[in-house]
């Protein structure tokens, strides 16, 4: 426990420091754990576990977008738990809002459900179709078709720094509308 | 279509280099063009009181500038503090109690000294309405300002962070006030520049809990 920490700590320095594998495998490590306590959240809030993905999602992004938050002196894994924990109780209140759970529905079903299961996101997805086209555009580029910034800026005539803005704000932007709704 | 996580693990790492400034960076840029509309509010509407020259002379006068002032600076601290969504009051909510020992001191040094009008003359002051006016409205550009710098924090606790939002923008608006103003008694600003800052504090509250979350 203490030591995956510690190497989530050293590679989110390192992605600070522009390492943008370290980067990716940070995000890769932290999420089955996120996903857990997704899950654990839904089953305690008596709402449907294999909803976990979109909070998953919703976590990753804000990870992301509030990273300048983090103190790189301090460990990092209080802070990612502190936005999980945030965006959680987020999801649930908003999910609470739109659809009712009965929770005796579920209390049977939750021990014994196999822990793979799990609904494909759809709610950053949806959000993609309310961007503007060109931030659209250049997150389907990098997100569908795994292209680089280099080949989606060559595939739409951009330049790579007018691809990287659209990029951040096409993030930021799902972010945002994911806390309108 | 959709977007699997994978997926979007890709894109925010392609996203890795861009680099956002930090909270108390925004914040101080927001609070920096807000001032001047303050000041302006001020200017045009009250103004510093004629016989300021004088009034610097009086240690009363000073010490509302020290309060207001340790007011702003310890709520700008303490609101930067927890910006960051793992951060805990603990420990760092004392430094608000400065602007309040301060007060404390100069009722206590004020009660020592011989006085010309009575205790509850001082704290009525002839001011007091203009004061709870003034401080809220002379706050709200700068409130807005720290809500707008906050927001590019990730507080956990939205409306304590709008509260302290509240705190920063009604200590530099008070600070405004502080020259206009006559009654330079201690108990008159505990009095109503505390009204007028608990008010403004519970409108940062409400803002933040909606404005600051993420």
């Amino acid at each position: 426990m203490r030591e995956r920490e510690d190497e989530w700590t050293g590679l989110m320095r390192a992605a600070i420091s522009g390492d943008g594998a370290a980067y990716h495998r940070l995000l890769k490590a932290v999420t089955p754990v996120l996903r857990a306590a997704a899950r654990r959240g839904l089953a305690r809030a008596g709402q449907p576990v294999d909803q976990s993905e979109d909070i998953v999602q919703d976590i990753l992004l804000a990870v992301h977008l509030k990273r300048h938050t983090w103190d790189a002196n301090a460990p990092f894994a209080p802070w990612l738990f502190a936005i999980a924990r945030n965006k959680l109780i987020d999801s649930l209140r908003r999910r609470g809002r739109r659809i009712f759970v009965n929770i005796d529905d579920f209390a049977e079903t939750i021990p014994s459900e196999p822990a793979a299961e799990t609904v494909p996101a759809s709610e950053v997805a949806a959000r993609l179709q309310s961007l503007p086209a060109r931030q659209r555009e250049v997150l389907q580029s990098i997100a569908v078709d795994s292209a680089s910034i280099k080949d989606t800026a060559a595939k739409f005539a951009m330049s790579e720094g007018a691809v990287r803005v659209a990029l951040h704000r096409g993030l930021a932007g799902l972010s945002a509308k994911l806390r309108e709704s | 279509m959709s977007m699997e996580t994978d997926q979007l693990i890709r894109t925010l790492a392609a996203d890795n280099a861009h680099r956002a400034r930090p909270v108390g960076f925004v914040l101080t840029l927001a609070l920096l063009a807000a001032a001047p509309v303050s000041v302006l509010m001020f200017a045009a509407s009250l103004g510093v009181r004629p016989d300021v020259m004088t009034a610097m002379h009086n240690p009363f006068f000073d010490l509302k500038f020290a309060v207001t002032l340790a007011l702003a600076i310890s709520a700008i601290a303490v609101s930067l503090h927890v910006s960051r969504p793992e951060a805990s009051l603990s420990g760092w909510a004392w430094l608000l109690l400065i602007p309040a020992g301060l007060l404390v001191a100069g009722i206590g040094s004020e009660m020592m000294l011989p006085q010309r009008l009575p205790m509850m003359t001082r704290l009525i002051g002839s001011n007091s309405r203009v004061c709870m006016t003034a401080i809220p409205l002379l706050s709200l550009p700068l409130l807005a300002a720290a809500l707008i710098g906050l927001r590019h924090g990730a507080p956990a606790r939205p409306a304590l962070a709008g509260a302290l939002a509240g705190l920063v923008s009604a200590g530099l608006a008070a600070t405004l006030y502080a020259s206009h103003c006559t009654d330079d008694s201690p108990l008159f600003v505990a009095t109503w520049y505390s009204i007028a800052t608990a008010l403004v504090a519970a409108i940062g509250a409400l803002a933040g809990s909606r404005l600051l979350r993420f």
